[in-house]
């Protein structure tokens, strides 16, 4: 490439082709321009702008119904000093986005790695293992709701069996979050179709030779399977923090419907049921938004989960640019 | 349907290999048959509990007594479901037309003209792609507040008409894949970038294209942030996942309307994936696998 280049700029300038080019480079300008500005609107309209707006309401006392006016750092100072259910909205988050991400790795790879054996019938049980991820999430919260209920609910029941009294599940400010976890496992579907993808992909010479060297089957796993799909399991893990931090309907949900509240699901008096221990840090910015009408606050919030999903969106990015996806084929 | 990968294992044929191997199929079956029952127990369970009376759902009965198949009717009499599946047809399909009107031209600048920045530029896409609703709602909602569209669907269809990101993105990944000399040969014959869109890219991209026009309506179809922002103070325009979550609040001891509603509320997306359950794999392959 660069022989080439070195070789093209030692052409003398007179015998290049030039004149005729410029009004089609300007035509292919405008060409890129016209296919592109759908997006180039959308991105400054509901991207760039609200970006800015964003951190500029942060500085500011504003409820909707009058102008902002400025109040420099008090929205971010209060967050940190005086909200006594920030901390534990984050805390939430953090919990939710690693139990959820963990668990549906962790079993995707283990459903992937069933899947990618079975010879016969794998379109089949894929089919199977895939239809609850596509399940509306109000709906899957309210099935869930119901499986898991303490009294007459089947998992309960089951348990029974066994002589084990089940817990209250999501009654019960300790078990409400792992009950979204399992709820979570329930639809991991995508991330095992995406792993049975690329198990597919991995050649089959490469287990061949292993087992002639007598590497087990948990050695060809960790030796063979893992590094052949490192760059799906990144996507999949940093992909999966990035849904964990905006996880909202599942909470509101589940929370408003086991609290047996008449109030509508998402209403300040159901969200975070039982004791807040499913409210995560998008439905207090939520609540704080739309219900408080703090919108400068809930903006000094915005900005928080702005930075913290900016650093795994970077990451990931990374990731894919490494893997030249940005590049051609 | 995908055929699993063989792996090909020539060691000696011996007895006691054959032994494990039988063992080790039988195994692998069990585990699987295990985890599709674990899937589809729940919706066994609430299909069987919207069949039940009022009074058995509360038991803890897994068994209907009597098929009350008319709680499937009772349940639009219990709320306006008829009105919430318009409002969420009306949301899905509008932004799904949208999305592709915008969508494919920008995917089709990104994967198959030469620019400079087309590669920043497609960064750009997932970044937006990635980013959490939440972060920008505030500024967006004051902005549709101004124009008087706060309580109707609009705030959330017209977005489309801008491009969204995660078809683009989608679209890109498989526009990349259609060999450029197509393209090219068309150009070389004169054909305008529009012409090559429409006669060469649409036609090949066509699975690409599906897939995302599926995610599109499914996204929608199931989006509740949205709908629950924009119409949760109207309930003349509120969709199936906004109205099934207030759905249980109004109808506490009535289990079997309850998952009544939530089997109708899924239905839909099942038939739709049982007709279309190609392009719905291939595009999720194409939106985690190719990266």
């Amino acid at each position: 490439m660069t022989v080439l280049e070195q070789r093209r700029g030692a052409v003398p300038p007179a015998l290049r082709p030039v004149p005729r080019r410029g009004r089609e480079k300007w035509r292919n300008r405008l060409t890129v321009l016209a296919f592109m500005s759908p997006w180039l609107v959308g991105l400054t309209v509901f991207f760039v702008y609200p970006a800015i707006a964003t951190l500029f309401y942060s500085f500011t006392n504003f409820d909707l119904i009058d102008d902002p006016t400025w109040a420099g750092l008090k929205n971010y100072t209060f967050m940190l000093s005086s909200d006594p259910l920030l901390w534990q909205s984050i805390g939430n988050t953090v919990w939710l986005t690693i139990a959820i991400t963990v668990g549906r790795v962790a079993f995707g790879l283990i459903a992937a790695v069933v899947l990618v054996r079975l010879r016969r019938g794998a379109g089949l049980f894929r089919t199977l293992f895939y239809i609850p991820a596509l399940a509306p999430p109000v709906a899957a919260s309210l099935a869930f709701v119901f499986i898991l209920n303490p009294a007459t609910g089947p998992v309960n029941q089951f348990l029974q069996l066994f002589g084990i009294q089940g817990p209250l599940w999501f009654n019960d400010p300790n078990f409400a979050k792992p009950s979204l976890a399992v709820m979570g496992l329930w639809t991991s579907g995508t991330v095992i179709v995406i792993f049975l993808a690329s198990l597919l992909d991995v050649p089959g010479e490469l287990y061949e030779a292993a087992s002639l060297d007598g590497a087990s089957g948990w050695q060809q796993f960790w030796r063979i399977t893992v590094p052949s799909i490192s760059p799906v399991l990144t996507f999949a893990i940093v992909n999966s923090i990035i849904i964990g931090l905006q996880y909202f309907t599942e909470a509101v949900v589940a929370g408003a419907v086991a609290s047996g509240s008449s109030q509508v699901a998402g209403s300040s008096q159901n969200i975070g049921y039982p004791d807040n221990s499913t409210l995560t840090f998008p439905m207090w910015l939520y609540d704080q938004a739309f219900h408080q009408f703090h919108m400068g606050y809930a903006s000094a919030m915005a900005i928080v989960l702005f930075i913290v999903s900016g650093v795994f969106t970077v990451v990931l990015v990374r990731r894919l640019r490494s893997a030249g996806i940005g590049e051609e084929e | 349907m995908t055929a699993a990968v063989q792996i090909p294992v020539r060691a000696p044929r011996t007895k006691d290999y054959r032994r494990s191997r039988l063992l080790a199929w039988i195994g692998l079956h069990v585990v699987a048959v295990a985890f599709s029952i674990a899937f589809l127990a729940p919706i066994v369970f609430i299909v069987l509990t919207a069949l039940m009376t009022d009074k058995q759902a509360l038991t803890q009965d897994l068994w209907p007594r009597t098929w009350e198949w008319s709680n499937f009717a009772a349940v639009f009499k219990a709320a306006p479901l008829l009105q919430y599946f318009l409002n969420s047809l009306l949301y899905a399909v509008l932004s799904t037309v949208l999305m592709l009107l915008s969508s494919i031209p920008v995917a089709y600048a990104l994967s198959k003209l030469k620019w400079r920045g087309r590669e920043v530029m497609f960064y750009g896409v997932i970044v937006t792609m990635l980013l959490p609703p939440q972060v920008i709602a505030i500024p967006i909602y004051v902005l549709w507040a101004h124009l008087g569209l706060t309580g109707t669907l609009w705030p959330l269809i017209v977005p489309n008409l801008f491009g969204d990101a995660f078809s683009i993105f989608l679209m890109r990944q498989f526009f990349i894949t259609i060999p450029q000399s197509y393209s090219d040969s068309a150009r070389v014959d004169g054909a305008s970038e529009l012409q090559i869109l429409r006669r060469v890219i649409v036609p090949m991209g066509k699975p690409g294209i599906a897939a995302a026009a599926l995610f599109s309506f499914l996204n929608a179809w199931n989006d509740y942030f949205g709908p629950l922002l924009y119409t949760g103070e109207n309930q003349a325009n509120w969709t199936l996942s906004v109205g099934l979550a207030s759905f249980h609040s109004v109808h506490q001891v009535e289990w079997n309307l309850t998952m009544a509603a939530t089997v109708l509320v899924m239905l839909p997306v099942i038939v739709l994936f049982f007709f279309a359950q190609k392009q719905f794999i291939e595009g999720i392959k194409f939106s985690g696998v190719k990266g």
